[in-house]
């Protein structure tokens, strides 16, 4: 069992290598981290924080970005790539459980956001320590981000496959995964900001708006990041106007969504017919 | 001896379309067995279904001893689809070792299985850079791994050159040889004529003939064609002679039932002063095949 998730894991590794998936996810990430930190470390004394944990509350905004969107760019072609390829029959022949197949993309899709998450934060927290040796005690809010953003990749790693699954070609997954991302990421925001605004503290925004954003795998990681560092301050919209949510509510938003969407993705997995 | 693949009363429908109806065989080990059919006469939909990849609407079938698609069956069971394909973006010994490390094999020997298709040369390549064929001997390779006790082949020649069939017919031979049941379907009746023991045709989703191709020839009892060329100035003696007889480009040509062969080659043999050559023609396999698939109303 184990051999044969390892067995498609490495052949993921392979395609994503020569595909440049690597190498694209690990410059996107450090070079919007490299600005995010060079951009961020201008207004620190007045907020009273170390460097890092200014630089960490910046990258958090960026993660909500990048990590979803490149988790779904790996993940979009699957299932849907091998369907169009006509590979897929080929390989349900072999002794090999369609969870496995899944589990095996999961696991080289995770271990190449790893390393574009790792090598994006560790870049940035290289530069802003160099420059101010004290930013070092930011080190435990970069920790958190950056399993919490693997925690999100995951998440969205699932989303993607279970789309991939549901459309019925690659460039039908491909607009599904932009359009979700969209939704999830950018105007699933503003919408909620919209409805606080015209609620003028009423109802929603005492009682749907904190649900409504532990539901959003995103917004829950923005949320736990920002709380738990107490660097709301240091952010706007909706990271500051959530700050009542305890910490143990987005904590387990972000640690129950990567379960949730790869329970999907197997479920539509299953019933995709070769 | 168990047979490696069963089939029984197999049904299946598409909607309104009746892909497979009342289908039965055996594939027995060490046995070459083609399917033949129209596109669209349900072969495809016969594999997948053995293979598991489709389920049956009504029948039985038991692959090496197991319910097709289960792991038992999937383990002993290789496939090649018809057109195989394969990631763009892998090497021909990656892809290969891919698929031994889901059999459990050591994918050490994925150079060696690339060799005894013809492939070691490009084994270090991108598949997206092979042609049809080299993509094809890829597919024969993966089909290969592991010793499989049935191999589930679909239209395996198509895209090969002459000496690729050759080659690829040669392994096959190896491969019954070591106990392997083989199923394989083509549109080239007189490539797999000599290449394999049995032969089953479908039309419309029917089995409308199974055996040996002598047996096949018996059952459609197609009557057999003779050529005789007269002597100069002979021909009005033969006419006489063989009144069903007709002119054609410079020879007689008359036909006859296969029980009424001998009798008709005795009074061609008596004129044999008047006869100059006779050439004796029996049906061809696509005359068998013809009368069999039209025989069901196609």
């Amino acid at each position: 069992m184990i051999l044969r998730v390892l067995a498609t894991a490495i052949t993921e590794l392979h395609i994503a290598r020569r595909n440049r998936w690597v190498l694209i996810a690990v410059l996107l990430m450090v070079v919007f981290s490299l600005v995010l930190s060079a951009a961020g470390s201008a207004p620190t004394g007045a907020l009273g924080a170390d460097r890092l944990s200014i630089v960490v509350a910046s990258l958090t905004s960026l993660s909500v970005y990048l990590v979803p969107l490149v988790a779904l760019l790996m993940s979009f072609d699957a299932v849907a790539g091998e369907v169009e390829r006509g590979t897929l029959p080929l390989l349900l022949t072999y002794p090999v459980a369609r969870w496995e197949v899944l589990a095996g993309k999961l696991l080289a899709h995770t271990a190449i956001l790893v390393v574009a998450i790792t090598a994006g934060y560790g870049a940035a927290a290289a530069v802003t320590i160099a420059s101010d040796p004290a930013a070092v005690s930011g080190l435990g809010a970069l920790w958190r981000l950056t399993w919490t953003s693997v925690f999100l990749g995951a998440t969205f790693l699932g989303i993607g496959y279970a789309l991939s699954s549901l459309a019925r070609g690659v460039s039908g997954a491909a607009g599904l995964a932009i359009g979700l991302w969209l939704g999830l990421v950018v105007l699933y925001d503003l919408g909620l900001l919209a409805a606080v605004v015209l609620d003028d503290g009423g109802a929603f925004t005492t009682h749907v708006f904190p649900v409504a954003l532990l539901a959003n795998p995103a917004d829950a990681f923005r949320l736990f990041n920002l709380t738990a560092a107490q660097a709301t301050a240091a952010a706007s919209g909706v990271g500051g106007a959530a700050r009542a949510i305890p910490l143990w509510q987005s904590l387990s938003s972000i640690l129950l969504w990567p379960l949730i969407s790869l329970g999907l993705a197997a479920l539509t997995f299953r019933r995709v017919e070769p | 001896m168990t047979s490696t693949l069963t089939i029984s009363h197999l049904t299946k429908a598409f909607g309104p379309v009746q892909a497979l109806s009342d289908v039965s065989l055996r594939v027995d080990p060490g046995e070459r067995v083609a399917l033949l059919g129209h596109n669209g006469a349900g072969k495809s939909t016969l594999m997948k279904v053995i293979l598991g990849l489709i389920a049956p609407d009504g029948g039985e079938i038991s692959v090496c001893g197991a319910a097709p698609g289960q792991a038992a069956a999937r383990a002993r069971v290789a496939y090649l689809p018809e057109n195989a394909t394969f990631h763009s973006a892998l090497t021909g010994v990656e892809q290969i070792s891919y698929y031994m490390r889901l059999r459990h094999v050591d994918p050490a020997g994925a150079m060696e299985l690339l060799d005894r298709v013809g492939l070691a040369f490009a084994a270090r390549r991108r598949i997206g850079t092979y042609s049809k064929g080299m993509r094809q001997r890829v597919g024969l390779a993966q089909a290969l791994i592991g010793h499989p006790s049935l191999l589930v082949l679909d239209e395996p020649t198509s895209g090969l050159d002459p000496i690729s069939r050759r080659d690829f017919y040669e392994l096959l031979d190896k491969l019954a040889a070591e106990g392997a049941a083989i199923l394989l379907s083509s549109h080239a009746l007189t490539e797999v004529e000599a290449r394999t023991d049995r032969l089953l045709i479908l039309s419309g989703g029917r089995m409308v003939a199974s055996g040996t191709l002598p047996e096949l020839r018996r059952e459609a009892a197609l009557p057999v064609a003779m050529h005789v060329t007269a002597l100069n100035g002979y021909e009005p003696d033969i006419l006489a002679a063989l009144p069903d007889a007709i002119r054609v480009n410079g020879g007689l040509h008359l036909t006859c039932a296969q029980d009424e062969k001998l009798a008709t080659l005795a009074r061609i043999s008596a004129l044999r002063s008047k006869v100059a050559d006779l050439d004796v023609i029996p049906p061809s396999l696509e005359d068998i095949y013809s009368y069999f698939s039209r025989r069901d109303g196609q």
